[in-house]
């Protein structure tokens, strides 16, 4: 045999769904040529656990901790859609001072879910600091949030009309501390990251999505706002205090992973900046709309007037009905877009609910994205586009 | 969107598709498309300059079992340039298939398999329409009005014969929403 042949055959990975850079539960196809990915596909839905089904057969108020669980890393700006897109139903629209708790809160979770997407995408590209320095600083925030609403977590703090209940005695100033000493820490965390070689060397060119790509493949939030195109629902379609705020939008250049990762520090600042602003502009004054059609009434009134608890009994058993029509609420949550549409038929449960989650659009784009990158690549593309697979799972 | 960019995306469209029916929500525009129609309308509001939906921003299937056609498929568009954004509907049979849009908006693609597989609405056109969040082998479409929340089956693991059993669903409470009103 003079002369040898080689044939080289594509092999096929499966990555996930049980990985530890997968983020949750994603499976995903890999079909390699040497390390070179050929194409991916990937797999969802191990943690589908039927949200939009399940809203059907809830009232508006029982609905609402359903949104912490969708993405649960930034589980109050989940809220903040479904709220919106019921008192818009409804009618109706909170106080200026709850307004302000909700930017407040909902900036807070902006900062937490960055903090993760960095802590991740660090731990993801071989950074371990950064994850053990960021849960340090999402320690803080989780403790604002379980003294405003008892849970570090899943709070369901956001109510149609307005919040649960007002701020405690001191967290006002707490949460100001923390904008107090936050910048600094962003400042540790690029010291570690923006300008670090092997940082660079994983992130630089990597995914590289042009701003006719990302608005063609749906994308939302940081996203769109690392291909270059300035798009932020707060600035666009303005919702509670966030028109007599003053921000910043941050883009990027090049659409890689790095000028991602660029925006969403950028957002870190912006976010601690809003929070001062609404610290500053902040009036004591009720917390929710104080026709106890909608809202639930204060303990102390249910327990001295009738009329009250009976309000408050109906309210938890058989829920406010919602006048009949269909609404699309989108705000900006950490991750992008999240859209509420509801169908109300004239009932206290919706009709139909459908969720638009960012990270759908966002993960679906992995196809594209990932061609022609190597297989090392892969855990840098899962980490900058932020996914949680509760949003997209539903 | 504010009153006056209503009336302007209205009148935009009134100029050049005449001759669909369009619904004026007290904060958005719904514009009726038949389904044969779908495709050149989608394109339409995609590459005219003034109108310039370059985003599919959702895609959600409806389901009216008492109504003829019983399924909506309700797009929401967006364009970032004119912060305006359009909600189109289209009725549809059972059966019955739509048009894909994802050679207009390539990110229709996932959307069309989520609303195949949750309402089982048919997309013509289509290279890949599997189900995308049940199970592999799922049966029924589980957004459907007549489908039950608890579900028709469930799984468990039978030491017996050592793999995963399927039994329809036998729960002691079969009625969980004490509240429920009569539609």
């Amino acid at each position: 045999m003079k002369d040898t042949e080689t044939e080289f055959i594509n092999y096929t990975v499966n990555f996930g769904p049980q990985h530890p850079a997968a983020h949750g539960v994603l499976r995903l196809l890999l079909e390699l040529d040497g390390e070179v990915v050929v194409r991916a596909d990937p797999h969802i839905g191990f943690l589908h656990r039927g949200t939009e089904k399940l809203l059907e057969h809830k009232t508006y108020l029982q609905g609402l901790p359903y949104f912490d669980r969708l993405d649960y890393m930034s589980m109050i700006a989940e809220e903040h859609s479904w709220v919106l897109a019921v008192e818009r139903l409804l009618g109706i629209t909170a106080p200026v001072r709850a307004q302000y708790i909700r930017v407040i809160f909902s900036e807070l979770t902006r900062i937490l879910n960055h903090l993760l997407f960095l802590a991740a995408h660090g731990l993801d590209v071989g950074a371990m600091t950064m994850f053990i320095y960021c849960f340090r600083e999402r320690e803080r925030i989780m403790d604002i949030y379980e003294a405003a609403s008892g849970a570090r977590m899943h709070a369901a703090y956001f109510r149609p009309g307005g919040v649960a209940r007002d701020l405690p005695e001191g967290l006002e100033q707490k949460i100001r501390d923390f904008t107090d000493d936050f910048p600094a820490k962003i400042d540790e965390y690029e010291i570690l990251l923006t300008n670090n070689r092997i940082w660079k060397q994983r992130l630089v060119n990597i995914g590289v999505v042009s701003a006719r790509e990302a608005l063609d493949l749906g994308f939302v939030g940081p996203m769109l706002r690392g291909s270059g195109i300035a798009w932020d629902l707060r600035k666009a379609e303005p919702y509670d205090a966030y028109d007599r705020l003053e921000f910043d939008i941050p883009i990027g250049k090049n659409g890689d992973s790095y000028d991602r990762y660029l925006v969403r520090v950028e957002e870190l600042r912006q976010s601690n900046h809003i929070i001062r602003q609404c610290l500053d502009q902040m009036r004591p004054g009720p917390i929710k709309t104080e026709l106890f059609k909608n809202s639930i009434p204060y303990r102390k009134e249910m327990q001295e007037g009738m009329e009250s608890l009976i309000v408050h009994f109906k309210q938890f058993s058989e829920g406010y009905e919602v006048p009949p029509g269909e609404i699309y609420v989108a705000t900006e949550s950490p991750k992008g877009e999240l859209g509420v549409y509801i169908i109300s038929h004239g009932e206290s449960k919706p009709y139909r609910v459908k969720i638009r989650a960012a990270g759908f659009n966002h993960l679906q784009a992995m196809k594209s994205m990932l061609v022609g990158h190597m297989l090392a690549d892969v855990t840098t593309l899962v980490g900058s586009i932020d996914i949680v697979f509760g949003e997209i799972d539903r | 969107m504010t009153p006056e960019k209503l009336d302007t995306l209205a009148t935009c469209i009134a100029q050049r598709l005449p001759d669909l029916t369009t619904q004026r929500l007290a904060d958005a525009l719904i514009l009726h498309v038949p389904v044969d129609r779908l495709l050149d309308t989608m394109t339409l509001l995609r590459d005219d300059p003034e109108l310039d939906f370059t985003q599919m921003i959702d895609l959600a299937g409806v389901h009216y079992p008492e109504r003829t056609p019983p399924f909506d498929v309700v797009y929401q568009l967006l364009s970032v340039h004119k912060n305006h954004r359009l909600r189109v509907k289209t009725g549809l049979g059972e059966g019955e298939a739509i048009p894909s849009v994802i050679g207009i908006w390539s990110c229709a693609d996932w959307y069309e398999r989520e609303t195949y597989d949750l309402m089982g609405i048919l997309f013509s056109g289509h290279p890949d329409l599997r189900r995308i969040l049940n199970d592999y082998d799922f049966d029924g479409h589980p957004l459907r009005k007549d489908f039950p929340v608890v579900g028709r089956y469930e799984m468990r693991y039978d030491e017996a014969v050592g793999r995963l059993v399927r039994e329809p669903v036998a729960l002691e409470i079969a009625d969980r929403e004490p509240y429920r009103r009569a539609l």
